[in-house]
């Protein structure tokens, strides 16, 4: 079980309040992504969940019961750090063993545990080794032992893939992924990388500055984006955002529009740019679109066979039903 | 990129090196000679520096005279003690400054650091009464505990020096494994900062094996450890050069010696930190 609640939750550092108050409530079994830029508060949201944090005010709830004054070893929830944050001076299996060890568990019970957590993880080779000898992936992966194995109410994750390089990282983002499926055990995810945010979460939170700007399902945040900042966050690239009278045609201050909703043409179209830079990736080709007479840049997402050059004129049309709208202070009109 | 260094100035910094060590280390040289001539081929003007007739003369009478094996055993005792009490409180006073730190931890620290300006003589008075007091005047346990005050300040230092080196981050995760303040001490911070705490110890108990302000002045003949030893070869009947060398020489060749084998452990203590 582990459903975990938050209710009017504030952190304040010394003057400053870095959470204003809060609620938030992520369901059992549930994997949700706080998401947002560097210093959006989501870390210290993670860190006050785990206890790592005192809360200033508000209440935090595990599973019904007020967990605010419980110190974090007694909150039964499991933490994977950025830094692996593994024990130096000690050898994988007495890593992955220590939770366990603290829970003055029996020793015949730790090595079996231990033993199915290393299988679970490709690390039954490398039980003896000292993590000094271990790549970073197999590091993280060991940090993941530690948390599973005491069977926690929750996983908390903090930037957990964010010191692996990039084939390493898709490959661990797909293992947690696979980890939840098979544990159905509530785990909170921070990143700042929406990506990671997109591909493996139930539940996306959006977080600036301390404040949750929307909570909801990826697709959810894709297609409805509750203000331009949410609308900018999420998908890459980034959403073109038009002011002026192209937004005034559609009863809107602002209106977005995706990359990937715009076609491309090298005769007729709505509007018409000349190509700048393109950034081609094979399957995709992303071009930068000056003197549309709209906004500095308009990004296009066209197929990769596309073949435009540098200073060419094109043409381009969004696609109507999928034009998002927002009002003078950004928020979604519907 | 490496700076080029020309043999020659390869050369010179080294005789320069030399010079500088063996300038230091002379005055203990020429002791350990001292020790093995006569008296008066130790008061001998010119002085003589190797062709004399080398004797252990000094040596046998200096033991005859005084028990030497009692004052070792009241350095060992006092010099050990202290340090050994000194790390039991200041691991966590170190852990807690390093961290958990207060706004005032800085100050702290300074104003801890800043005890050690203060002129040793300028407290000696209320604490040589206060020994007089308690009754613990030339007492082994008192001497353990005052050494140690005077020391805590740099044992202290020094770790947090150490313990700022360990990320927060493996501490916070003991504590959600489930590891209590006692539990994260003893197994995570502890372990990891064996290295930092042992140069810590060797450092501490050189320091004190040393210290003779306090142990001259504040003992006498059951608690006096080796420098009042030395001491007393100093007599008002004039100088025994020869047999105060002999004296010092056996002070300090058990420091001396612990000093040569940990001398890797000494210099990384005296610099951790320095860079990083």
């Amino acid at each position: 079980m582990g459903r975990i609640q938050l209710k009017q939750v504030t952190k304040k550092f010394g003057d400053v309040e870095v959470i204003p108050p809060l609620d938030l409530t992520i369901e059992d079994g549930e994997f949700a992504v706080f998401v947002g830029p560097s210093g959006c508060g989501k870390s210290t949201l993670l860190r006050l969940i785990a206890g790592l944090e005192d809360i200033t005010t508000g209440q935090i709830e595990i599973d019904g019961t007020d967990a605010t004054n419980v110190p974090p070893a007694k909150r039964g929830l499991a933490m994977v750090f950025q830094s692996y944050a593994l024990y130096p001076h000690m050898s994988v299996r007495k890593n992955i063993a220590f939770p366990l060890r603290m829970a003055k568990m029996e020793q015949a019970e730790i090595d079996k545990r231990v033993e199915a957590a290393a299988s679970v993880l490709n690390l039954t080779d490398y039980l003896d080794r000292r993590p000094g000898q271990l790549s970073g992936g197999q590091r993280q992966r060991v940090a993941i032992g530690r948390a599973i194995v005491r069977e926690p109410a929750a996983f908390l994750f903090d930037e957990p893939l964010s010191n692996l390089d990039a084939a390493l990282r898709v490959g661990m983002r797909m293992e947690i992924s696979e980890l939840h499926e098979k544990l159905a055990t509530t785990m909170i995810y921070v990143t700042h990388d929406q990506v990671e945010a997109m591909t493996m979460a139930d539940k996306i939170v959006v977080l600036q500055a301390g404040v949750i700007e929307q909570v909801g399902s990826p697709l959810e945040l894709y297609r409805a984006p509750r203000n331009l900042f949410v609308a900018g966050f999420i998908g890459s690239p980034k959403m073109n955002f038009i002011e002026g009278p192209e937004a005034a045609k559609h009863d809107a201050h602002t209106i977005g529009v995706r990359p990937e909703h715009i076609a491309v043409s090298d005769s007729e179209g709505l509007w018409s740019g000349v190509v700048g830079v393109s950034e081609h990736l094979g399957s995709d080709t992303f071009f930068h679109v000056h003197d549309t007479g709209l906004a500095e840049t308009i990004t296009v997402r066209a197929d990769g066979e596309v073949g435009f050059r540098h200073g060419d004129r094109i043409h381009l049309t969004p696609r109507a039903d999928v034009i998002h709208r927002f009002d003078a202070q950004g928020l979604r009109i519907a | 990129m490496a700076r080029s260094v020309t043999t020659q100035r390869k050369i010179l910094n080294t005789a320069a090196a030399w010079a500088i060590g063996l300038l230091i280390f002379f005055p203990i040289l020429w002791t350990i000679l001292t020790s093995f001539k006569t008296e008066a081929e130790a008061i001998a003007s010119p002085p003589i520096f190797l062709n004399f007739d080398w004797t252990l003369e000094n040596y046998a009478i200096v033991q005859e005279r005084s028990n030497y094996m009692r004052f070792l055993w009241n350095s060992v005792i006092i010099a050990g003690g202290s340090t050994v009490l000194g790390i039991i409180i200041a691991v966590p006073a170190a852990w807690s400054m390093a961290f958990v730190p207060s706004k005032r931890t800085k100050d702290i620290l300074m104003w801890m650091l800043s005890t050690k300006m203060l002129p040793a003589v300028g407290v000696l008075y209320p604490i040589y009464l206060l020994c007089i007091q308690l009754g613990v005047l030339d007492n082994r346990l008192a001497m353990v505990v005052i050494l140690m005050l005077i020391n805590l300040p740099i044992i202290v230092w020094m770790l947090y020096t150490y313990f700022r080196e360990i990320p927060g981050e493996i501490l916070e995760a003991a504590r959600m494994d489930g590891a209590t303040l006692k539990e994260e001490l003893l197994y995570i911070l502890t372990p990891m900062a064996v290295p930092g705490i042992a140069s810590t110890l060797l450092l501490n108990f050189i320091l004190a094996w040393n210290e003779a302000f306090w142990t001259l002045n504040l003992t006498s003949v059951d608690a006096a450890p080796l420098t009042a030893f030395i001491a007393s070869y100093s007599s008002p009947e004039g100088l025994f050069f020869a047999k105060l060398s002999a004296a010092s020489t056996m002070a300090i060749a058990p420091i001396l010696i612990l000093g040569w084998f940990s001398q890797k452990q000494l210099v990384r203590g005296l610099t951790f930190g320095a860079v990083k």
